[in-house]
């Protein structure tokens, strides 16, 4: 078979669409990332996962050792079970502590594993007894006001002080409105 | 007199419309036929694979310069149009993950797509036409040799192999324009700029859907202009609106099959 | 060995009930240059067709080497088209492949010869019409004449049994047209094959063909030797052969009264 121009400028295209797809892979997907080789399970419960999703990253000390596998509810405790995934290389006692943080004010949510002091270590299929929820932005804020709305109580009668202590009653409702007015209104 | 004449007309009317309807109806399944035709007379195209390369070069490799300067373009577009929204809000670092995700879920595979029909899919029609106009289609038919297997095949699956290369390579380049306005231009940091990108574009479901959807187009675009040339008069303005209708049928049937795609893709 | 190489008998075929053969026989004896001649739109290129199976008759049947065209399979069809060569009014050459790609493409799609058999054979095919030294040219840089030797090398290429020209002769100059006629006659006793001719072309035709139909209104009109058909009596005959402008077949197309036509206000 002889070759020809054509069968070279052929090869070229062909590298080239293998070399970009390498390249989405590598450069602009995370499919490096997800690549963390052998593996074992554990799970967490928790009663509020916030905004967590499966395949989401779990970390150590801010270095990636896993990512989530799957999630479910328990029917029976109305929690939710998170499978993490963990990279065999590391090992964590069995007293490890599981929070959901939030990578950033808006970024995405995941979870990080804060060592406890325990001999001994978590095994497949073993479950972190002490975890933390993720924080719900709504609950942070209504938390907050409220302990605002208190202090000036105490502090000074403004004549704002019985519109902000509505606003503290009324709760989750009438901060899903306009939270930001009313955070600033008694401040003054 | 006139309530008759005005009936007429609209018998006349819908005549026409039913007309329509049913040479469409007609057309798709011929077209349908043709697809299953070259689908079970592809055999010959494997056994002799440089029929097939010598297509990928007219459809894939001559497409190459148009696809690269659009892609870069529109990255370039999009990064600008990014940046500008995304600056009121403070998070000029996620631009990265903007033009990303755009240009892999969507605009990789539909523009590239669209502009293969222009470019490509026009010309594998006129080809088509032109060997039927002038015979050469008969002419294989009396020599025993079936068209669709030696003419058709061939071409459908540079098309189906071409279009996923060019798309994958759109995005590539698209990102690369974005890079181009984002980083050095505008200032966003390089390193916030691929991080988050990478944070955020998954590969199977973002990546491979998109392949997957330029797969899909590829084997529509194909066929259409293929079956839209095999099935021209024979004429050279048969030709040349079969040539328009490429365009036409082809556009339509990408941004179709993209929500109907991108509904699955969603959901699952 | 069946004496009659193609065999028509009592052909009908037409477009949407328009009829365009009603009841054609006729017989092509091997070895035989037959001509099929016929004013234009007489179907004379759908009767090639129909010998080829491209198209199904109505009614009647084609034979081809004893077997009925019309019930073959799709394999029996390739299987009578490979003892065939056609040769395409305009040549119908692959543009995209060489001259001498065009020659070798039935070649290398039907056996399984060596590059260099198939190069001495493509080579000699062209040299049979007189164009090895254009082997290197493509199909654009042949003028209409030389298009249609190259076409016909390709034609007989694997040797057929039969060759079938449509209107060889149209839109040649007079030298490629006396050079086309005396490769069809040379070639067609040079490879002992049965030649079926359609043209219009009276002169040539009757200079090479062994035996002419006519044929005329879906039947065949006349029919026999050119000898006996130029000193036939048969109008229709005596119109086509001589060129006249008028005679059975009229020069007007059917219309009505001329004067009234001419006096009507509104058509």
């Amino acid at each position: 078979m002889e070759r020809t121009t054509i069968d070279l400028w052929v090869g070229i295209f062909v590298a080239l669409g293998v070399a970009a797809l390498l390249g989405l892979a590598m450069k602009v997907g995370n499919l490096t990332t997800s690549d963390i080789g052998e593996t074992y399970t554990v799970t967490a419960n928790f009663e509020n996962i916030g905004g967590l999703k499966s395949r989401a990253p779990v970390k150590s000390a801010g270095v990636v050792v896993g990512r989530v596998g799957g999630i479910k509810f328990d029917p029976a405790s109305f929690e939710a079970v998170v499978s993490l995934n963990i990279d065999r290389r590391y090992q964590f006692p069995h007293d490890t502590f599981a929070n959901i943080y939030t990578a950033g004010l808006l970024g995405e949510q995941y979870i990080a594993l804060e060592p406890g002091g325990d001999e001994t270590n978590l095994k497949n299929g073993d479950k972190i007894a002490q975890t933390q929820d993720a924080v719900v932005l709504e609950k942070m804020i209504s938390q907050f006001l409220y302990n605002k709305a208190s202090e000036t109580k105490e502090a000074a009668p403004a004549p704002t002080k019985s519109k902000a202590a509505e606003s503290t009653e009324t709760g989750d409702d009438a901060l899903g409105s306009n939270p930001l007015d009313k955070l600033t209104a008694p401040a003054k | 007199m006139t309530r008759v004449s005005l009936l007429v007309r609209l018998v006349l009317v819908l005549r026409k419309i039913g007309h329509r309807f049913v040479d469409r109806l007609w057309r798709l399944g011929a077209g349908a036929r043709l697809f299953w035709l070259t689908l079970v007379s592809s055999g010959e195209s494997f056994k002799r694979p440089w029929l097939v390369i010598r297509e990928v070069y007219f459809t894939g490799v001559l497409s190459l310069i148009i696809i690269l300067v659009s892609a870069f373009f529109v990255g370039m577009v999009l990064g600008l149009q990014g940046y500008n929204t995304l600056q009121r809000y403070g998070s000029s670092e996620a631009i990265g993950v903007l033009v990303a995700l755009a240009l892999v879920r969507e605009l990789g595979p539909v523009v590239t797509a669209l502009l293969f029909a222009g470019r490509a899919g026009t010309a594998i029609t006129a080809e088509i036409g032109l060997m039927k106009a002038t015979e050469q289609l008969s002419a294989m038919e009396m020599m025993a040799v079936s068209p669709v297997a030696r003419v058709i095949a061939p071409r459908f699956w540079a098309g189906v192999i071409s279009m996923p290369i060019l798309a994958v390579l759109f995005s590539m380049v698209g990102i690369l324009g974005g890079y181009m306005v984002a980083v050095p231009l505008i200032g966003v940091d390089a390193g916030a700029f691929w991080s988050q990108m990478q944070a955020n574009v998954d590969w199977r479901d973002d990546i491979v859907n998109g392949v997957i959807k330029s797969v899909v187009f590829g084997v529509a675009c194909t066929i259409i202009a293929l079956f839209e040339g095999y099935d021209a008069p024979p004429t050279a303005e048969g030709v040349s609106r079969a040539t328009t209708r490429t365009v036409v049928t082809s556009s339509l049937a990408v941004l179709g099959l993209d929500f109907v795609l991108t509904s699955f893709m969603i959901t699952v | 060995m069946i004496q009659n190489i193609v065999e028509i008998d009592n052909l009908s075929f037409g477009y949407k009930g328009r009829l365009l053969h009603k009841g054609i026989n006729m017989v092509f004896p091997r070895g035989k240059v037959v001509a099929i001649m016929g004013g234009s739109g007489s179907g004379k290129t759908t009767l090639l067709r129909l010998v080829g199976g491209q198209i199904k008759p109505n009614k009647g049947e084609v034979r081809v080497d004893g077997k009925v065209v019309h019930q073959q399979d799709r394999e029996g069809i390739y299987e009578l088209r490979r003892k065939m060569g056609m040769l395409f009014q305009h040549g119908a050459l692959f543009t995209d492949l060489s001259v001498y790609e065009n020659v070798a493409f039935p070649m290398r799609e039907h056996t399984e010869l060596p590059e260099s058999m198939i190069r001495d054979l493509v080579l000699m095919k062209l040299h049979a019409v007189g164009l090895r030294g254009a082997h290197k040219l493509m199909p654009a840089e042949l003028s209409g004449g030389m298009a249609r030797r190259v076409a016909l090398a390709r034609a007989i290429a694997l040797d057929p049994e039969i060759i079938m020209y449509d209107e060889p002769f149209a839109g040649l100059d007079p030298i490629s047209m006396g050079v086309i006629c005396d490769l069809i006659r040379t070639l067609n006793d040079a490879l002992g094959a049965t030649s079926i001719i359609v043209s219009h072309d009276v002169k040539e035709t009757f200079l090479i063909a062994d035996y002419v139909y006519f044929v005329a209104d879906g039947v065949v009109a006349a029919e026999g030797t050119p000898k006996d058909l130029e000193i036939s009596s048969l109008p229709f005959v005596h119109q086509f052969v001589h060129g006249e402008k008028d005679g059975p077949v009229p020069f007007h197309y059917a219309a009505g009264d001329y004067k009234q036509d001419l006096m009507e206000m509104d058509p």
